[in-house]
């Protein structure tokens, strides 16, 4: 890379090379395992397990396809079914859609950034598996009959203490304070990672699109999230300890619960749609070899769906008999919010006229994002006029819009995503021919199985009713809505046969199969463990397309321990230098106790005091200095690894 | 009288769920559903207008291929243009949807006219109670999940609820209202045409959610006077055979600690009310027709047509049943 290659520099860089690969060390071992810092194992972990709940989920949605596809049907009784898709709602939006986002996000940001790892490394493990425990905690629920069957957003007072009784109910809100830990420990860790470790030159105008969507997603959790850590926990004291903010007959108040909620639900939305925007700016850039256009208007689009998206929550509200003048509010901002999508819709097809795009499968999900994501999005527009969501809130009409803004809006892309960042995540491209067949028999299944929903839903269905009288005539689209999730399905088993087969088998891919512009592309595919030899100076907003013959790089940086250069928020010059911790076991023993506090906590209060002392035990250990010369902990550190 | 409602209990019974567009929004039976209706064609017209025209033109971008592509500056100001134009087009609108929303709105949040009657919708899980309130106390009607209104004439109704969240939705006539319990919601309905809609919770109330449907009768003035002046009517006591012993098993079994029936000893009001609930069309709150066979099922055990329901498998000897579903069908 940097320069002519004599054999002097060749053996230069080999050396360091070895030291780097010795400081920046994953560790082995079950032990070893559990200690993980490094932002890409971290990452391939959260992407493994979101997608393993997202069949988990599937499945669900399969069995309520079953059940619905005839009037009367008695495949899941009411219950059953109550639970079904209440776990279906949560494990998609909580497990699967916000966590998958995140997971990309702490895999490439730092590679896209020139930087070494994810900041709060440590904090990143620890994220991790508060997340899995409790996704397994939720799908242990559903396997013992106790799953939550209150809805996705659990109204009260239906799911308070008078009408849920059990256990259902609290697991839905301890999985909600399980996700919020992990979800604003990564979103802080992105937020640090963005504004301080960029490569020196890569100014903020400079910034990638999919780092700057990243970014805005992250500020989207922090100020979200709290909304619902106040409602959830408002929710589990009522439940647990008898309090009553939402108890009508004591006070409390049961519209209260639906504005923290939607104050983060509709935002919600927002956190899991923004990074698919990044990841389409990233395909096109890429697929028509032209910087994407517009970037400033994609910015400023970015960052407006990020403010406006927090003032909308109400229009999930509009039947709940509200002062109209105040919901007319609330529908102009629902309609305002089309602008700043409509926008970067607009750039992306100027880019793809200006460009000679390749159809690969990457552009082709991106494609099919743009048909699916557009109708959802004019759905969503006719769902922001009060009178017209008067009459289709709560329908099928609602279901099949937002599954086209989900799955058009996030999963294509996200798949898109998937088949162009495979090769640099495992070092194996995936079957081009196959990825094809996959998007199309995915787009047939999915427009199948939801646009029948949004003509059942003005025939006057509503959402979340397990079954329904022959004589209403709502039977032959859902049969037909049913017959599409057979399509799902197989387009589902395709994509994982595709991974599969070419993790073991597939052809190996260069650093940069695509000629992309990020600077992930300049490693080799996979990254080593330090990412980045040398740390890049960037030149241009298409860092690669931008760099000269001999590119300059940074120097100075210790490559014997885990230093990192820190650089100013604006303009990425260099301010500083940091040192990364190491691996460690104690951010998953803390993991532990704190899940297990949390699981506790659904039983009796005793278990937050009970806590207390070994999570102190595990902080200390966590946070315990390190040895005043770094040098001796990586010296050990190598030992240990060489034995090992 | 009794002929005619007859009648009308043996066709609707039929056509309350035959009738394909029942609950469809767009099959408006009365001047809100109406507006609505021409608000969502319009939404959907220009919606649609405009996904052909985006689909069309990303289609067009990929395909043209053959064109060399060049950044010449000149070109760029030409897309920078369209890109813009089409920004501003779409902001016009949104702003003509945001101003046709708040027109149509405002028609929806009072009615028309003075409001003749006024009815209180009590949600309860899983049924509705409708209250028609009277001066006298004692001329209050309730009619469990059958609302009947005059043909023409505004119809307020005040919706609370007794235990979760419901939300009270007839297509034809209006949209949604939530019934929140600690809070009272207001909405009216106006049905312009005579006939029997269908409505049904829409908002997610527990195990049985997608059972919690009603049915409202709108008949002319006359007719409506009529039915409420029956309704006031307490329940006649039968003198002798089956519906007598039907009316005895009733009284001593464990029937009247949630039913009422007036004029009897039986007045728990947690369950609904079945003082005439041999006049209503269905039963169990839009689950069944009002049919011998299908009073029969229910009252032996409502859980294998409704599983979850409140009201418990009621353990009678099958001669005992027989004779109190013959009682329930005589309190007309």
């Amino acid at each position: 890379m940097s320069g002519d290659g004599s054999p002097l520099e060749l053996t230069e860089d080999t050396a360091l090379a070895g030291e780097l690969a010795r400081a920046w060390y994953v560790p082995r071992g079950i032990v070893g395992w559990f200690s993980v810092v490094d932002h890409r194992t971290i990452g391939k972990r959260y992407i493994v397990t979101a997608f393993g709940f997202f069949i988990i989920a599937g499945i669900l949605a399969g069995l309520m396809r079953i059940q619905l596809a005839v009037p009367n049907n008695h495949f899941l009784g009411p219950d059953l079914y109550n639970q079904v898709f209440t776990t279906h709602g949560t494990m998609m939006m909580f497990l699967f859609a916000v966590p998958i986002m995140e997971a990309l996000g702490v895999y490439l940001v730092p590679l896209m950034i020139g930087a070494r790892n994810i900041a709060f490394p440590r904090l990143n493990t620890f994220s991790y598996f508060v997340y899995l425990f409790g996704g397994v905690m939720l799908t242990a629920t559903m396997l013992l009959n106790t799953a939550p069957d209150v809805g996705w957003f659990a109204y009260v007072p239906l799911a308070g203490p008078d009408f849920s009784p059990g256990k259902r109910a609290d697991f839905w809100a301890q999985l909600i304070t399980f996700t919020e830990v992990s979800g604003l420990a990564v979103a802080v860790e992105l937020v640090a990672t963005i504004f301080k470790t960029r490569a020196p030159g890569m100014s903020l105008n400079r910034m990638p699109l999919f780092v700057w969507s990243m970014l805005v997603t992250a500020f989207m959790v922090i100020f979200a999230m709290p909304s619902v850590v106040t409602s959830s926990t408002f929710l589990l004291l009522d439940r647990l300890v008898g309090t009553h903010f939402y108890n009508p007959a004591e006070g409390g108040d049961a519209l209260l619960w639906q504005h923290l909620f939607w104050f983060f639900g509709h935002p919600e939305v927002y956190i899991i749609f923004v990074p698919a925007l990044g990841i389409v700016s990233s395909i096109v850039t890429t697929f028509t070899r032209r910087p994407v256009f517009g970037y400033t208007a994609m910015v400023l689009s970015l960052v407006a769906t990020g403010f406006i998206g927090f003032g909308l929550w109400v229009h999930h509200m509009f039947a709940t008999g509200l002062p109209q003048l105040g919901l007319t509010y609330f529908t102009a901002a629902s309609m305002i919010i089309a602008i700043p999508s409509g926008v970067q819709i607009f750039c992306w097809i100027a880019s793809l006229w200006r460009g000679r795009p390749r159809m690969e499968t990457p552009l082709l999900f991106v494609m099919g994002f743009i048909a699916i994501f557009v109708l959802g999005g004019l759905s969503g527009v006719t769902l922001a006029s009060l009178p017209f969501d008067l009459q289709v809130h709560d329908t099928y009409y609602v279901v099949a819009h937002f599954h086209y803004v989900l799955i058009g809006g996030a999963l294509f892309p996200l798949l898109g995503g998937i088949f162009y960042w495979f090769p640099k995540m495992t070092g194996r491209m995936l079957s081009d021919r196959l990825g094809r067949t996959t998007f199309w028999v995915l787009f047939a299944g999915f427009n199948t199985t939801f646009f029948p929903m949004h003509i059942v839903g003005i025939e006057g269905m509503p959402r979340r009713v397990y079954t329904y009288p022959a004589e209403l005539g709502w039977g032959t689209l859902n049969l037909v809505s049913s017959t599409g999730a057979i399509l799902l399905v197989l387009g589902g088993i395709l994509l994982l046969y595709n991974i599969v087969r070419s993790s073991i088998a597939g052809v190996a891919a260069p650093s940069n199969p695509w000629g992309a512009d990020t600077l992930e592309w300049s490693v080799s595919s996979p990254p080593p463990v330090y990412n980045f030899l040398y740390v890049p100076v960037v030149e241009g907003r298409n860092a690669l397309w931008d760099r000269a013959d001999d590119p300059p790089i940074v120097t100075g940086i210790r490559s014997d321990c885990r230093e990192v250069l820190v650089t100013t928020v604006m303009d990425a010059t260099p301010s500083n230098k940091c040192s990364y911790p190491e691996p460690s076991i104690w951010p998953f023993l803390c993991a532990v106790v704190t899940s297990a506090c949390f699981i506790g906590s659904i039983f009796t209060p005793w278990a937050l005091p009970v806590a207390i002392l070994p999570l102190t035990i595990t902080l200390i250990g966590w946070f315990w200095p390190k040895d005043e010369r770094s040098d001796s902990s990586t010296a050990r550190a190598r030992e240990r690894s060489e034995a090992a | 009288m009794s002929l005619s409602r007859g009648a009308l209990i043996a066709v609707s019974a039929a056509t309350v769920a035959a009738c394909g567009g029942n609950q469809n929004m767009f099959n408006p039976h009365g001047p809100a559903a109406r507006s609505i209706a021409t608000l969502g064609w319009w939404l959907f017209a220009v919606c649609g207008a405009v996904y052909v025209l985006v689909l069309l033109t990303a289609l067009w971008a990929v395909a043209r291929r053959w064109q060399v592509s060049d950044d010449a500056p000149a070109k760029l100001q030409t897309l920078a243009r369209s890109v813009t134009g089409a920004t501003v087009i779409t902001a016009i609108i949104l702003i003509g949807f945001t101003v046709a929303s708040v027109v149509a709105g405002r028609g929806l949040t009072s009615p028309s006219g003075p409001g003749a009657v006024t009815v209180d919708v009590i949600g309860h899980q899983w049924w509705w109670e409708f209250q028609y309130r009277d001066v006298t106390p004692s001329d209050f009607v309730t009619s469990p999940n059958e609302l009947h209104v005059p043909v023409g004439v505004p119809v307020r109704l005040q919706a609370s609820s007794r235990d979760v969240i419901h939300s009270f939705w007839v297509p034809n006539l209006h949209g949604k209202r939530d019934l929140i319990p600690g809070l009272s919601t207001e909405t009216w309905i106006e049905a312009d045409t005579a006939g029997i809609y269908r409505g049904q919770c829409a908002e997610f109330c527990g195990v049985q959610h997608a059972r919690m449907a009603f049915v409202i009768v709108a008949e002319p003035m006359s007719a409506f006077l009529e039915w409420i002046a029956h309704q006031r009517m307490p329940a006649a006591e039968p003198a002798a055979g089956d519906a007598r012993r039907g009316f005895d098993v009733f009284q001593r079994s464990t029937c009247i600690t949630c039913h009422t029936i007036r004029g009897t000893r039986a007045g728990s009001r947690i369950g609904p009310e079945l003082t005439h609930v041999g006049s209503r069309l269905m039963i169990g709150a839009g689950t069944l027709p009002n049919t011998r066979a299908s009073l029969v099922e229910w009252v032996a055990n409502p859980h294998s047509v409704k599983p979850g329901v409140r009201m418990p498998p009621t353990p009678l000897a099958a001669a005992d049943r027989d004779a109190v579903v013959t009682y329930l069908r005589s309190l007309r």
